[in-house]
C-alpha cells in the first residue's frame, strides 16, 4: 500500500498524489461493496422465485445450470437473465421525453447504491465512518423516489403516470413513519453513527438488541420498509393486474432491468438496515465461545438473509393492499404509534435513576 | 488550486448554472428537476464547510419531501406555454420594481458591515471527534429554545391552516370504516338455504 502510495505521490506531486491515492483506494472499495451486492441481487431474484414457488407447491427454475452439473439446476438462471436483459433492445417510446426517459433508471439505481457506503459489516469494515449515517441514509433512501416519477412523467403514458403517483403518495408517507421509527433507535443509542448504534447493543446476549425494547418499532420500520420499496402487499405502483406494471410499463431491456436491480438492492439496503438497528448488527446472538468464532460480518448475512426470507414470504402469503387501505395504514396507524413510543420512550430515559432501577431496565437504559 | 478547489469550484459552477436555469428554462417539470440539482450541489458546497448535519438535512427534507411535491403538482398541471407568456410586456414593470426591491434588499444586507471578508472569522477546520449534530441540538434546545419553539408553533399554525383551507365536508362522500368492515360475520351477509336434491326421472 506503502509503496503505491509513494508512486501516486511521485508521478501527481505530494498533495494531488495522496488526494488521487484515496480516491483510487475508495474506488476499488465501492466496487467491492457493489459487486457482491449486483450479484446478491441477481441471487436474491432467484431465491425469491425458488421460494415463492415450494410455498405454492411448484419447483421453480431449475433448467438453466453451469457446465451440465446436474445439481447445480436453476443456479444459472439470474445470469440467464441478466444476458437476456443485455441484448434486448431499450425502445423509447415517440412521444417520450428523451432524456428524461434515460435519466430516470439512473437516477433509481444512484441512491439505492449510494446508501451502502455508510453500512459497517464490522466493527472495522465500513466505507465512511461518518457522524450523521442515519441521516445519510434517510436521504439517500429518499431521493430514489425521483427515479419513479421521472420515469412515470417521462413515459408519457396514462399507466406509467398512475404508478408514478401512486408510488409517490406512497413513499412520502412511510417515510414519516420510518423516521419516527429511526429517532427511537437514535434515542436509545443516543448516536448518529451506525456503528455506535451497533455498538450500543453489545451485550451477554441478543436480550440486548433493540429488538426488545423497540418491538413496535421494528415492526413499524419492517412494514414500512416493505412500503418503501413498493414490494408486495403494497405494490399498487406496479399493480399488474390495474396499471400494467405501473410506472415501468415502457421500459424494456437493460433499462428495466436497472428499476429490477434498484428495487432489490434497496431491499437489501432495508434488510441490512434493521438488522444494524434492531438485531445488533455484526453481534452474536448469545456472547458464548461457539458463536463469537464466526466472524461479525457473516452474522450480519445472516440477519439480512433472514429479513429478506420475511419479504418473500410476505409477498408469496398477503393480498395487495387496496390504496386507501395503505394510506390509513400509513398515516392513522404508524404515526401515532410512532409518535405514543417517542414520548414514552423519552419519559422511561428521564425517570430518577432510584426509579428506574425497581424495573428490569437496566440493560438497555 | 487544490483538490478542495476544484471540488469547491465544480459544486459552484454546477450550482449557479442550474439555478440559472430554473428560471430560464421553459418547461417547468425541468425547472423543478434544476432546483433539485441546485440543492444537491448546495448540500456539496456545505460539506465542504463540514456542517454535515445542514448538508444532509438539506436534501433530506427539501430534496426527499418537498420538491418531491412540487413535481407531483407541477407533473399534473396541464401547461399551456402561449397562455403563460400572454401578458409578459403588460406586467413586466411590475415584475422589475418587485426584484428591483428584492436586489435592494439583499444588497443591502450583504453590504452591511457584519457580511465583509473581514469581519467573518476564519472557519477552524474541527477535530475528527467533533459532532456537528450534537453542538446543533445542544444550541436549539439549550441556547435557542424559544425561537425554535416559537417557529414550531408558527409551523404548525401554518399546516392548520392550509388544512382548513382545502377541507370540505361533503354530503355525498362515501367511506369505508374498516373496523365495521373486519367485524363482519357470516350470518350478515349470506344465507344458506336448504335445497332437496333434484330426483332423476
Amino acid at each position: 500500500m506503502d509503496y503505491i502510495q509513494q508512486q501516486f505521490a511521485q508521478i501527481f506531486g505530494t498533495e494531488w498524489g495522496s488526494m488521487l491515492f484515496s480516491l483510487t483506494t475508495n474506488l476499488v472499495l465501492i466496487f467491492a461493496i457493489v459487486i457482491p451486492l449486483l450479484l446478491g441481487v441477481a441471487y436474491l431474484t432467484f431465491a425469491e422465485r425458488k421460494i415463492i414457488a415450494y410455498m405454492q407447491a411448484r419447483v421453480g427454475p431449475n433448467r438453466v445450470t453451469f457446465f451440465g452439473i446436474p445439481w447445480l439446476r436453476g443456479w444459472g438462471q439470474p445470469i440467464a437473465d441478466a444476458v437476456k436483459a443485455i441484448m434486448k433492445e431499450i425502445v423509447i417510446p415517440t412521444g417520450a421525453n428523451k432524456v428524461l426517459f434515460i435519466l430516470a433508471p439512473i437516477l433509481t439505481i444512484m441512491p439505492a447504491l449510494a446508501a451502502w457506503a455508510v453500512i459497517p459489516f464490522s466493527p472495522e469494515m465500513v466505507l465512511s465512518d461518518i457522524n450523521a449515517g442515519l441521516l445519510y441514509i434517510l436521504a439517500m433512501t429518499s431521493m430514489g423516489i425521483y427515479g419513479i416519477i421521472i420515469a412515470g412523467w417521462a413515459s408519457n403514458s396514462k399507466y406509467a403516470f398512475l404508478g408514478a403517483m401512486r408510488s409517490a403518495a406512497q413513499v412520502v408517507s412511510y417515510e414519516l413513519a420510518m423516521g419516527f421509527a429511526l429517532v427511537c433507535v437514535l434515542m436509545m443509542s443516543q448516536s448518529l453513527n451506525l456503528g455506535d448504534i451497533v455498538k450500543g447493543q453489545q451485550g451477554d446476549s441478543f436480550l440486548n438488541w433493540y429488538l426488545i425494547p423497540l418491538f413496535p418499532m421494528f415492526l413499524v420500520y419492517l412494514i414500512s420498509g416493505i412500503a418503501e420499496t413498493n414490494r408486495a402487499p403494497f405494490d399498487v405502483a406496479e399493480g399488474e393486474s390495474e396499471i400494467v406494471a405501473g410506472f415501468h410499463v415502457d421500459y424494456s431491456g437493460m433499462a428495466f432491468t436497472v428499476f429490477f436491480l434498484a428495487e432489490y438492492s434497496n431491499m437489501i439496503l432495508v434488510a441490512a438496515l434493521t438488522s444494524i438497528l434492531f438485531l445488533g448488527g455484526w453481534l452474536p446472538p448469545i456472547d458464548v465461545a461457539p458463536f463469537t468464532l464466526i466472524p461479525g460480518f457473516i452474522w450480519l448475512l445472516l440477519k439480512i438473509a433472514f429479513i429478506l426470507f420475511f419479504f418473500l414470504w410476505f409477498r408469496a402469503t398477503f393480498p395487495r393492499y387496496r390504496y386507501d387501505q395503505i394510506m390509513r395504514l400509513g398515516w392513522k396507524i404508524f404515526i401515532p404509534i410512532t409518535l405514543v413510543w417517542i414520548v414514552l420512550l423519552g419519559l422511561i430515559m428521564q425517570l430518577p435513576e432510584s426509579i428506574r432501577d425497581n424495573f428490569p431496565l437496566t440493560i438497555w437504559f | 488550486m487544490n483538490f478542495q478547489d476544484l471540488i469547491f469550484y465544480s459544486f459552484s459552477a454546477i450550482l449557479i448554472a442550474s439555478a440559472l436555469g430554473v428560471i430560464t428554462v421553459r418547461n417547468p417539470v425541468y425547472s423543478a428537476l434544476l432546483l433539485v440539482v441546485a440543492f444537491v450541489s448546495c448540500a456539496g458546497l456545505w460539506l465542504l464547510l463540514e456542517a454535515e448535519f445542514l448538508a444532509i438535512a438539506l436534501v433530506l427534507v427539501y430534496v426527499g419531501a418537498v420538491m418531491v411535491l412540487f413535481l407531483f403538482v407541477v407533473m399534473m398541471l396541464d401547461i399551456n406555454l402561449d397562455q403563460l407568456r400572454e401578458g409578459f410586456w403588460k406586467w413586466f414593470p411590475f415584475g422589475a420594481l418587485v426584484a428591483l426591491v428584492l436586489v435592494g434588499e439583499i444588497s443591502m444586507v450583504l453590504m452591511g458591515r457584519y457580511f465583509g471578508l473581514e469581519e467573518m472569522p476564519e472557519p477552524s477546520a474541527q477535530g475528527a471527534d467533533y459532532n456537528n449534530t450534537r453542538e446543533l441540538g445542544r444550541l436549539i434546545y439549550t441556547e435557542y429554545v424559544y425561537p425554535f419553539e416559537l417557529a414550531a408553533v408558527l409551523l404548525l399554525v401554518a399546516m392548520v391552516a392550509a388544512i382548513a383551507l382545502t377541507l370540505r365536508h361533503r354530503e355525498d362522500k362515501k367511506s369505508l370504516d374498516p373496523s365495521k368492515q373486519v367485524q363482519v360475520k357470516k350470518q350478515d351477509r349470506i344465507r344458506i338455504v336448504a335445497m332437496p336434491s333434484e330426483k332423476k326421472e
